[in-house]
C-alpha cells in the first residue's frame, strides 16, 4: 500500500468514526464533539502558517473573527441567506488575510509576530467602536430562523454535528491534499529553509502570501460556520485568547502534522472540561500537563507519533 | 561572449569593503576557481552574483542582460545555481523531495521523478531516495547540494567549498562528478582544497582584500609570486 493511500485511508478512518460517533454519544459529548470540530478547522487553518511554512502568527483570531463577522453582520443587517453569508465570510477573511499578509511579510521572525498581533489588536478595537452594529463585548444572536440552510435546521443538534463533520472534513482533506502538492512541498521548504528555497529559484514572499490567504481563507471559514453553528457572533472571538487557542492547539497536536490540529483540539477542550469538574483551579491542572507535555512530547502528540512510529504521517 | 560578467562590483557593510571594483568575465564552458585567503571577499563576491547580497556599485551582466537589479529567484530561473557553503538541505523532507524541489523550477509532472532519478544517480544517492535528508551523512548531504544543483541543469553552477569536509574518497568522486558536469554547464568554483584547483580549474581567479590580485591558468598561478605571498605559501 502506497504512502498516500495510506494516509488518506487514515484521515478517512477518522471522519468515518466521527461520523458514527454521532450516533452512539450522549448529547453532552456530542455537542462538544461539534464544537471541537469546528474549533479544529480553524487549528487547520493556522497549522498552514505555522506548522507547514514556519510562520508564527500571533494575531489569527483577526482571520476567525473576520469571517464571523463578515457572515454574522450580513445575516444581521441585510437577512442574507446562510450559505450567501457564509461565501461572504470567506471573501471578507481571504481580503483581511490578503491585506495583512501584504503588509505584516515584510517582516520576520518577532517581527512578524508582533504585527500580526497588533494588527489582530487592531481588529478587536475595530469590533468594539462599531458597536452601533456588532453590538460590541455583547456581541448578537443568529436567530434559529435566520440559520436555516438549503432547508436543514443548522441549529438542530444532529444536523448541527453532521454540517461540523463536513466544515471538518473539507479542512481536513484540503490541507492533506495541499501538503502533497507541489505548492505544498514549497511551503514546507520555505520552513525548513528559506534561503535555500529562494536560492532555487522560488519567489518565496509569493508563495508565504498564498499561504497566508489559504491559512486566513480556512480560518474565516471556521470562524463564519461557528457563528452559523452556534448562533453566536461577539467580540471574544476576535480577542487575544483566540489567537493563542489555536498555537497551543495545534502545538499540543503537532505542529507541521495533517492530523495535529484535531488531536490538540480535542485533548485541551477536554483537558479544560475534566479538570474543571474536579477543582475551581482547573487552570492549574491544564498548565502543569502543558509543561508535562513540552517536556515529553514537543513535537506534540502526532508529531511524536510520526517521529516514533508512523514515518509516513503527512 | 562571457557568459557571466562584472564590472566595477563593490559591496561595502558599514565601512568595511569586502569587495572592491571587481572586473569579472566567465566565458561560457570553463570550470573557474575562485580562490584566495579567508575573509577575501570570495563568498560575498559570489552571494552578489545570484542575487542573495545586495550589491553596492558595480554591474553583474549575465548572458549580456544586466541583472544587477534582479532578485535573487528571478536570477536562478534564468539559469544561475548556487550550492551554499555550509550544508543547506531541507532536513525533514526526503532526499528524493530535496530535488524534486529543485526540478520543478525546470520540469513538469512526469519528468521531475526521471530528472530526480538521474540526479540522484550521478551523486550515487539512488539508494537513499526515501531517507530524510537530515539523517544524511555530512558528506552524503553535500553530494546532495549537488545532485540539487544538477537537477537545475544550470548554465552556471555556483559551488561555495564543495569538497570542505568531504573524505579523500569522496573528492575524487566528486573530481569526476565536476569533470562530466563541465560538459553541459559552466562551473564557478570556490574552492580552499588546492589539489581540487589545480586538477579542475581551467582558470583561476585569485582575491585578495576583495580585489582581484591575480588571473591566469593554474599554471599561471602557481608561478605567481604575488599569490604565493598572500595565499599558497601559508598553506
Amino acid at each position: 500500500m502506497s504512502i498516500s493511500t495510506k494516509s488518506l485511508g487514515l484521515h478517512l478512518g477518522l471522519l468515518a468514526v466521527l461520523f458514527v460517533l454521532q450516533f452512539v454519544l450522549p448529547a453532552y459529548h456530542h455537542g462538544n464533539i461539534a464544537r471541537i470540530m469546528v474549533l479544529a478547522s480553524y487549528a487547520i487553518g493556522f497549522n498552514i502558517l505555522f506548522g507547514y511554512t514556519g510562520l508564527l502568527s500571533l494575531g489569527h483570531a483577526l482571520f476567525f473573527a473576520a469571517g464571523m463577522y463578515g457572515m454574522g453582520l450580513v445575516v444581521n443587517q441585510f437577512g442574507l441567506p446562510p450559505f450567501s453569508a457564509l461565501l461572504v465570510g470567506l471573501l471578507v477573511g481571504g481580503l483581511v488575510a490578503l491585506a495583512l499578509g501584504l503588509l505584516a511579510l515584510r517582516t520576520e521572525g518577532v517581527a512578524f509576530m508582533i504585527v500580526t498581533l497588533m494588527f489582530a489588536q487592531a481588529g478587536y478595537l475595530t469590533v468594539l467602536y462599531f458597536g452601533e452594529y456588532t453590538r460590541g463585548d455583547e456581541g448578537f444572536v443568529i436567530q434559529q430562523a435566520e440559520r436555516v440552510m438549503w432547508g436543514i435546521d443548522l441549529s438542530d443538534p444532529t444536523n448541527r454535528y453532521f454540517a461540523a463533520l463536513v466544515i471538518f472534513g473539507v479542512s481536513l482533506l484540503v490541507t492533506l491534499k495541499l501538503v502533497q502538492t507541489p505548492f505544498g512541498k514549497v511551503l514546507i521548504a520555505i520552513r525548513e529553509n528559506e534561503e535555500r528555497a529562494r536560492m532555487l529559484g522560488y519567489d518565496v514572499f509569493l508563495h508565504k502570501l498564498a499561504a497566508v490567504v489559504l491559512s486566513g481563507v480556512i480560518s474565516a471559514f471556521a470562524g463564519a460556520s461557528y457563528g452559523l453553528l452556534f448562533g453566536y457572533v461577539g467580540a471574544s472571538f476576535a480577542s487575544v485568547q483566540y489567537s493563542i487557542f489555536p498555537l497551543l492547539w495545534v502545538l499540543l497536536g503537532g505542529a507541521g502534522t495533517v492530523l495535529g490540529p484535531f488531536v490538540g483540539t480535542l485533548f485541551m477542550f477536554y483537558l479544560i472540561d475534566l479538570s474543571s469538574g474536579i477543582t475551581s483551579a482547573y487552570m492549574l491542572i491544564a498548565g502543569v500537563t502543558l509543561v508535562a507535555l513540552t517536556l515529553f512530547a514537543p513535537q506534540g502528540f502526532v508529531g511524536e507519533l510520526r517521529k516514533r512510529v508512523w514515518r509516513w504521517l503527512p | 561572449m562571457s557568459l557571466l560578467s562584472t564590472r566595477g562590483l563593490s559591496k561595502h557593510f558599514a565601512g568595511l569593503t569586502a569587495v572592491n571594483d571587481v572586473d569579472f568575465d566567465l566565458p561560457e564552458g570553463q570550470i573557474r576557481a575562485l580562490i584566495g585567503p579567508n575573509g577575501a571577499g570570495k563568498t560575498t563576491f559570489v552571494s552578489m552574483l545570484c542575487g542573495r547580497v545586495e550589491l553596492s556599485s558595480g554591474v553583474v551582466m549575465f548572458e549580456g542582460r544586466d541583472i544587477s537589479v534582479l532578485p535573487a529567484h528571478k536570477r536562478i530561473g534564468l539559469g544561475l545555481a548556487y550550492t551554499f557553503q555550509i550544508t543547506s538541505v531541507f532536513g525533514n523532507l526526503s532526499v528524493a523531495e530535496n530535488v524534486a524541489l529543485a526540478a520543478r523550477r525546470r520540469v513538469k509532472g512526469a519528468m521531475v521523478a526521471q530528472v530526480v532519478t538521474e540526479a540522484l544517480g550521478k551523486v550515487g544517492l539512488a539508494d537513499r531516495m526515501e531517507q530524510n535528508a537530515a539523517d544524511l551523512s555530512y558528506g552524503h548531504q553535500r553530494l546532495l547540494e549537488i545532485a540539487m544543483g544538477l537537477a537545475q541543469a544550470p548554465k552556471l553552477l555556483i559551488l561555495d567549498e564543495p569538497t570542505q569536509g568531504l573524505a579523500d574518497s569522496e573528492i575524487s568522486d566528486f573530481k569526476a562528478l565536476i569533470r562530466d558536469l563541465a560538459n553541459s554547464t559552466t562551473i564557478l568554483l570556490i574552492e580552499h582544497n588546492m589539489n581540487v584547483v589545480m586538477e579542475l580549474a581551467d582558470f583561476i581567479t585569485v582575491l585578495d582584500f576583495g580585489q582581484v590580485l591575480a588571473e591566469g591558468t593554474p599554471q599561471d598561478i602557481r608561478a605567481n609570486a604575488a599569490v604565493q605571498a598572500a595565499y599558497l605559501g601559508t598553506v
